[in-house]
């Protein structure tokens, strides 16, 4: 069976007989806020596409031909944890072990930070809770020296990388051992050695300079390639627009990312315009190949992003993948999603949790266990624990220490200009 | 040595530059195979091929993203913005990401982009083709910004702003591509020819950024000026028979201020021109950095004379204008002050 997604037509309004008699009014609509906090979880508008059904086109098909897995969904791993179809990448046990191990080391890592966050440590954290599969497997697909452009919620590029989670947790505490001397909130990361752009607190800017980036590298005939994340609330932003543009007209080395997490903050994804079609759609009128995928299931992730992949190495163009997850996280540790969604929203979330479903699948290989996830489980919390006791022993945000004042006014400029050192002078330092 | 209009000296000093630098690369509405509205890049696609000089889509926000990764990449972008009054869109990634890369990152990316822009007004342009938005930019941490008011200057300073690791805003005052622009409309125009400042090399050289320049000596009163302003006050201090001391800053951020100190501190009295709009204009830091640093030279209070603080009007255009005649008046108020 191989299901579209209904895209819902918008059913006209009943029209509404004027008062005067005269032709129907016009109504304005406004997509509504579903389900509230009290309501039970309902995922009935999710459409539930099998796994396996999807063609796998080769990667030099004409971009149009793409258009159809728009209203789809790519899905490797069945709910029993088979792989199955044509984007099964086929990956060994031992690759498969490691990115369970990566996501997992991602999720535990999330929570230790986010506890420091409560525990008045760090100032502020976001998660990436659900969506592991997504950092984790595209790192996993790309080149160690493909370059990242990411959003704040793909952490798990930085650690399937093999970035040091202590160079992480240093960020995060702003102490004397951040490479960005204390000047980001935690999170932003930036690491030129792992091809990982810096992360800005703007939403979206960076998905238009990953297209910079790919065309810069296609003009120096390079072999190297971009990719870039945006969220779907963000692409309403202009940015989203200027990429598929200039990926368009420049046919850029680069892949192009929505990830859909059904939330932007408290706004649905209806908000930015996922009720009248798919954000992989957006592709279409650009004419940009497209895939839409489980985004909670690493073999589909990976193999998508390897198309993508191979299709922008072999100067075919940009991908629009959207990667159709749920924000099993609150948006930050400011945020308070108890008050806008149902609190287990997520653990009913029909395409299940990335980790979970990873695990079963090497269970069903025969190639793990209940006794070797638990295992790692406490490998995992005690590296976790014990890296976190040394990136605070270089010092946590509130006990310090942190960067000397006089550092503020370095890197504003290549060369610091003379009103900057006045400025300087004049802080007495 | 050739005499050359502004226009024809920028498009001399990317000419150079592309054929010394692989990788600039220069892009912008109408800039390659046409070259440009104002033929500032006219043949640079022809001689440096289209991967050097291309089109780019009427999209100036994204026209600044793509550099900024063009930029982390090792790239040295040259991005034309067909007016100053169209950089609005792009103020997104230039302020909030080019101009903070290198301090966001602690240093390791960084994007050398030069953002191209005509600006002002004397042309007819009405309120969408006249702005001087120089301010907005001074104001943001991480931006150089310029504006050449001759040839000689445009072709060194462009060189430099290329050259340099930082991004860096370039305006050009149109009125003055083809000529100076003593701020009498009813006059012929005039063209560079002939010009001392027209007389530009056709090899490289470079006139360093934040350094201004004094283009008319006087002992009675400062005139601190950039872009068509610097023509327009001499103008006025020749029609008004005024000492009056010019100054050219040439690169409004960084600030040439040991210039402006010095010859405020000599002559006593300052006036601040600019086309711009005053209120929170480029004039105001200046008259507060000569109260900061000369208040006990000044014997008068330092005058501002600017464009009136309302959008630029097509058919009152001169009325808008700073003409020499406000300026001259401007200096007899400074004088008497």
């Amino acid at each position: 069976m191989d299901t579209a997604i209904p895209v819902s037509e918008p059913s006209p309004p009943a029209a509404s007989a004027a008062p005067d008699g005269g032709p129907p009014v016009l109504k304005l609509h406004i997509p509504a806020h579903h389900p509230a906090p009290d309501d039970p979880p309902d995922h009935s508008a999710v459409p539930r596409f099998p796994a396996g059904i999807v063609e796998r086109p080769d990667i030099a098909v004409p971009a149009h031909v793409t258009h159809p897995l728009a209203d789809k969904l790519i899905r490797a791993l069945d709910d029993d944890g088979t792989a199955i179809g044509g984007w099964d990448p086929k990956l060994d046990p031992e690759t498969l072990r490691r990115g369970l191990r990566a996501m997992m080391l991602t999720r535990a890592y999330d929570e230790r930070m986010f506890r420091q966050q409560r525990q008045g440590k760090i100032t502020f954290y976001m998660k990436c809770t659900g969506e592991e599969a997504i950092g984790v497997g595209q790192a996993f697909a790309l080149a160690p020296d493909d370059m990242l452009f990411p959003t704040y919620r793909q952490q798990g590029l930085l650690i399937a990388r093999g970035w040091p989670l202590l160079d992480m947790m240093c960020q995060c505490y702003s102490n004397p051992r951040d490479r960005l001397k204390g000047r980001q909130l935690p999170v932003l990361y930036s690491s030129k050695e792992a091809s990982f752009f810096t992360i800005s607190g703007n939403l979206g800017t960076q998905f238009p300079q990953a297209v910079g980036w790919a065309m810069a590298s296609a003009y120096k005939g390079d072999r190297r390639i971009a990719a870039g994340w945006i969220g779907e609330g963000s692409t309403a932003e202009p940015d989203f627009h200027h990429a598929l543009t200039f990926a368009s007209v420049y046919r850029a080395p680069v892949i192009l990312n929505v990830v859909n997490n059904q939330w932007a903050i408290s706004s649905h994804q209806d908000i930015a315009g996922g009720e009248a079609a798919t954000f992989a759609a957006r592709a279409i009128g650009f004419g940009l190949a497209c895939l839409r995928v489980d985004g909670n299931d690493f073999l589909a992730v990976y193999a998508a992003t390897l198309w993508a992949a191979q299709r922008a190495r072999a100067n075919r163009g940009a991908t629009l993948i959207e990667l159709f997850t749920y924000r099993a996280a609150p948006h930050s540790t400011s945020d308070e999603p108890s008050r806008y969604r149902p609190e287990d929203e997520g653990l009913n979330w029909p395409y299940g949790d990335p980790i979970e479903r990873l695990s079963r699948h090497l269970s069903v290989l025969g190639e793990w266990s209940a006794e070797r996830q638990a295992q790692l489980d406490s490998e995992i919390v005690d590296e976790v624990r014990e890296i976190g006791r040394e990136a605070e022993r270089h010092g946590t945000f509130d006990q310090g220490p942190h960067f000397s004042a006089r550092t503020m006014f370095e890197d504003v400029f290549k060369e610091m200009p003379e009103h900057l050192r006045r400025q300087r002078q004049e802080l007495g330092i | 040595m050739p005499a050359m209009t502004m226009v024809q000296a920028l498009n001399s000093a990317m000419d150079l530059m592309l054929a010394r630098d692989p990788d600039v690369v220069i892009f912008g509405e109408d800039v390659g195979f046409y070259g440009g509205v104002f033929r500032v890049t006219e043949g640079l696609q022809k001689k440096h091929g289209d991967q050097r000089v291309f089109d780019a889509p009427i999209a100036e926000g994204g026209m600044l993203a793509v550099a900024v990764g063009m930029g982390a990449y090792g790239l040295r972008p040259v991005v034309e913005i067909q007016f100053a009054d169209y950089i609005y869109p792009a103020t997104d990634q230039l302020i909030s990401e080019a101009a903070r890369l290198r301090y966001r990152s602690g240093g390791e990316f960084w994007a050398p982009i030069t953002v191209r822009a005509p600006c002002g007004g004397g042309i007819f342009g009405g309120q969408t083709h006249s702005q001087s938005v120089e301010a907005i930019f001074t104001h943001v941490c991480g931006l150089k910004t310029v504006i050449p008011s001759n040839p000689y200057d445009a072709k060194g300073l462009l060189i430099s702003a290329i050259e340099d690791d930082d991004p860096v805003v370039f305006f050009e005052p149109k009125r003055l591509y083809h000529g100076p622009f003593d701020g009498h409309p009813e006059r012929p125009a005039v063209p560079w020819t002939g010009h001392r400042q027209a007389e530009v090399p056709e090899g490289y050289y470079s006139v360093p950024l934040g350094k201004a320049a004094l283009v008319r000596e006087g002992a009675a009163v400062t005139v601190l000026a950039y872009g068509t302003m610097v023509h327009v006050a001499l103008a006025a201090a020749e029609e008004s028979g005024t000492d009056a001391e010019i100054i050219d800053l040439r690169t409004l951020l960084p600030l040439d201020l040991d210039t402006i100190v010095a010859s405020v501190k000599k002559t006593g009295r300052c006036v601040v021109a600019h086309e711009a709009t005053r209120t929170g204009g480029f004039g105001a830091e200046l008259a507060a950095l000569v109260q900061e640093h000369c208040f006990y030279h000044l014997e008068a209070p330092v005058v501002r004379v600017t464009g009136w603080d309302t959008p630029y009007p097509h058919a009152l255009e001169w009325a808008y204008f700073p003409g020499p005649n406000r300026v001259a008046d401007g200096i007899r108020r400074a004088l008497e002050g």
